[in-house]
């Protein structure tokens, strides 16, 4: 069997899994308005805290902060907030069995739906986002607060770079919290701690050179910083030369960990799975 | 006379029936302790990741329009506080999406009792005890920190402005339920009254610009009723120019604003058509 063969499984998972969460529209147009408020308040509140501080407090200037919030929010939902219901209740109910029964590896299978699902989910956002944020924003007088471009080609190239690493990171650390499944059942505990984490290390709810120095340097090795600070930082020019490339090291290295243990899990917790009924 | 007393037995007796409401879903939550607990760290890693966000940037900037840290926690501790009230008590509302897409609405209206009510009772989140201690700690710390010189007059305020923040955001969950009423779905872009005024009136009013002030002193007045009276509390002249006195006139704005949540809620139930489901 060709390696082309081989793949079309998982291509065909991707392919439908987009399609499905492309319809529906309404939720991601709410969504997107929810996201530009987000987005304007925490420029306002950024720029007050710039305007009254000493002009020194920051290496990372409020020009910085702009493309970064924006950003942020348009790529909201590539990031791991959440686990897929469906595959969550499939281990929950057992009914992951049936998938086991395929000529398919689950990992993959798993791996590409998710990464099919976050894409469809942002791009639609993301499209509409950089419409409002480049084009709309200076027409109604507030070009300061408007989404510049990248700090230059190269910066451009790193950023794709980077965010496509930061996809597959979210996906991989998604598909280590299911496999944790396999013990804990309940989906709970991901729910409800996982997106204060992600949030919080991937520079949601203050970027992290605002952080106090020592924080911001720890955060910045953890693999949540990858999902969204790292690429960011970059577009803007805060990241640049070795610096980015360095990072760009993480983001890989955290991916091949978190892609290991999430193979090491899975493969454990299907040995030991006991599924009754029938 | 007759009818009065009618009406007071009727009263007492919602009273008695919230109650025990209260104490069924307590017994029910209670059969999954685990579930309640993780729920709880949930919700207060939340807060406290904001929380840790907002001293973030005042240790990073010093100030925000002249609010130190103390200031902006009594401020961000009277939001917490207010909002985990009324999630805890109106949980209902929150959720009321559901009720009417699953068509149990129809349920409630066979009832001889009042459907506010019945919504309010149908879900209580106990989960929310942990942000409301969370809210008090920083709230009590700030009011330490910035130095309060207590007087009758503030301890009033105080109390004022934490009902009134309470009473507006059951009314914004009053409001966005009934909104579902037309909508059938819950909309995501509804978030930006509830968890967004939560957000905005973490800091200082004076820090957004004209039009957003406007929507959170007029639209939704969530602005109104924090920013004035805890600018009162801590003895700050306003910049925008309000006299003192406003500060313990402003959390008037919430039952008003819960009155016209009310009155959308009654236009709502009488527009109701069942999803039939």
């Amino acid at each position: 069997m060709t390696l082309s063969l081989r793949l079309a499984p998982y291509r065909g998972v991707l392919r439908a899994r987009w399609r499905e969460t492309l319809q529906y529209r309404l939720a991601a147009l709410a969504g997107f308005g929810t996201q530009c408020y987000w987005g304007l308040l925490r420029l306002m509140i950024l720029a007050a805290f710039y305007q009254s501080g000493p002009a020194d407090a920051s290496d990372f200037s409020f020009a910085h902060a702009v493309p970064y919030v924006w950003l942020g929010q348009a790529l909201l939902s590539l990031f791991p907030f959440r686990l897929d219901n469906e595959l969550a209740d499939s281990v929950r109910t057992g009914s992951v069995a049936n998938e086991l029964l395929r000529p398919i590896d689950l990992y993959s299978y798993w791996f590409w739906r998710m990464t099919a699902w976050r894409l469809a989910q942002a791009a639609p956002r993301c499209l509409l986002m950089l419409v409002v944020a480049v084009g709309v924003l200076p027409l109604v007088g507030l070009d300061e607060w408007a989404l510049t471009g990248p700090a230059g080609a190269s910066a451009a190239g790193l950023y794709l770079t980077a965010t496509a690493l930061a996809l597959l990171l979210g996906v991989a650390v998604t598909a280590v919290l299911l496999s944790l499944m396999f013990w804990t059942v309940s989906s709970e505990g991901a729910r409800y701690v996982l997106p204060a984490v992600v949030w919080f290390g991937g520079g949601l709810v203050i970027p992290l050179p605002l952080l106090p120095d020592g924080v911001a340097a720890v955060l910045g090795y953890l693999p949540f910083a990858g999902l969204m600070d790292i690429p960011f930082r970059i577009y803007v020019g805060h990241l640049a030369g070795a610096e980015a490339l360095a990072r760009l090291g993480l983001q890989l290295g955290w991916l091949v960990v978190l892609v290991l243990l999430g193979r090491l899990l899975l493969a454990r917790g299907l040995r030991r799975v006991v599924i009754l009924g029938g | 006379m007759a009818a009065d007393q009618g009406a007071a037995a009727l009263a007492g007796g919602a009273v008695r029936l919230y109650l025990r409401f209260a104490a069924a879903h307590w017994r029910a939550q209670m059969q999954y302790p685990g579930a309640l607990a993780l729920q709880m760290l949930g919700s207060v890693l939340f807060t406290a990741i904001e929380f840790v966000g907002v001293w973030a940037l005042l240790d990073r900037f010093g100030n925000v329009r002249g609010w130190e840290l103390a200031e902006v926690a009594v401020l961000y501790g009277m939001v917490i506080v207010g909002f985990a009230t009324a999630e805890a008590t109106g949980r209902g509302f929150d959720t009321f999406h559901r009720m009417v897409r699953g068509g149990d609405f129809d349920r409630v209206l066979l009832r001889p009792r009042h459907t506010v009510l019945q919504v309010a009772g149908a879900e209580f989140a106990y989960h929310r005890a942990g942000r409301w201690l969370q809210g008090a700690v920083i709230l009590t710390w700030g009011l330490v920190g910035a130095g309060v010189a207590w007087n009758p007059a503030r301890v009033l305020l105080l109390v004022e402005a934490v009902a009134g923040v309470t009473v507006l955001f059951l009314g914004v969950f009053v409001a966005t339920a009934a909104v579902t009423f037309w909508t059938v779905q819950s909309l995501e872009l509804l978030a930006i009254v509830s968890n967004g005024s939560v957000d905005a009136a973490s800091y200082p009013a004076t820090v957004y610009r004209r039009f957003m002030r406007r929507f959170l002193f007029y639209v939704v007045p969530i602005g109104t009723v924090t920013y004035f009276p805890v600018a009162a509390l801590l003895g700050r002249p306003d910049p925008l120019g309000t006299p003192a006195w406003f500060g313990w006139a402003a959390p008037a704005a919430a039952p008003l604003f819960l009155a016209a949540a009310l009155l959308l809620w009654h236009l709502g139930v009488r527009h109701y058509n069942s999803t039939g489901s």
